[in-house]
């Protein structure tokens, strides 16, 4: 009976180590995911005169959108829709890579939804976001 | 030989808990903050806190 009681709790050790070490940071340090993050950054310079003018907003699925297409004169409209599908093909990798890059491909949608209310909260005062189903001006 | 039974479900039950490794949400916020700071070349002027090594 002894035994047996050593060996359960050799297994709740065991599976507590097991939980605590996939508690620790995710990892977001890979080639793949600085690649995609480089291109984000430099995309934002273009990007921002838009998020300033409310021409493109915040999504509630961790995306961008042109919200307001006449806020953007239509010279720069092509250019405005090419940024916006760049700028969401980059998001969608890159929370497949992290996703990926930590052993757990399913979590994608939860990363996802984490990056969602984190852009949106950390957005600048005038920027676009939706809340609720509606746009809301930070 | 009941013993062994027991052993077995001991060892059927902590493998569900292993597999089954649930989402770190924290860690994913956090890793969100890192990311969305250097894509929109922010500084944590709002929380200060975060601002260390990861």
């Amino acid at each position: 009976m002894n035994a047996m009681i050593k060996y359960f709790v050799a297994i709740v050790a065991l599976t507590a180590a097991l939980n605590v070490s996939a508690a620790a940071d995710l990892e977001v340090n890979t080639p793949g995911i600085n690649a995609i993050k480089q291109s984000m950054q430099t995309r934002h310079a273009q990007l921002a005169p838009y998020y300033d003018s409310g021409a493109v907003g915040l999504t509630a699925d961790g995306m961008i959108a042109l919200r307001d297409a006449g806020a953007v004169p239509l010279a720069q409209r092509q250019a405005v829709n090419a940024l916006v599908a760049a700028e969401n093909g980059d998001r969608s990798a890159l929370y497949a890579e992290i996703a990926k890059a930590n052993g757990h491909p399913e979590w994608q949608a939860e990363i996802r939804s984490t990056f969602a209310q984190r852009w949106i909260q950390r957005a600048q005062p005038k920027w676009w976001v939706q809340s609720g189903g509606g746009w809301k001006q930070k | 030989m009941n013993r062994i039974w027991i052993a077995f479900a001991g060892l059927a039950l902590s493998a569900c808990v292993t597999i089954n490794i649930y989402f770190p949400a924290a860690a994913a916020e956090k890793a969100a903050d890192k990311i969305i700071d250097e894509v929109w070349q922010t500084q944590q002027t709002d929380k200060p806190a975060a601002k260390e090594a990861k």
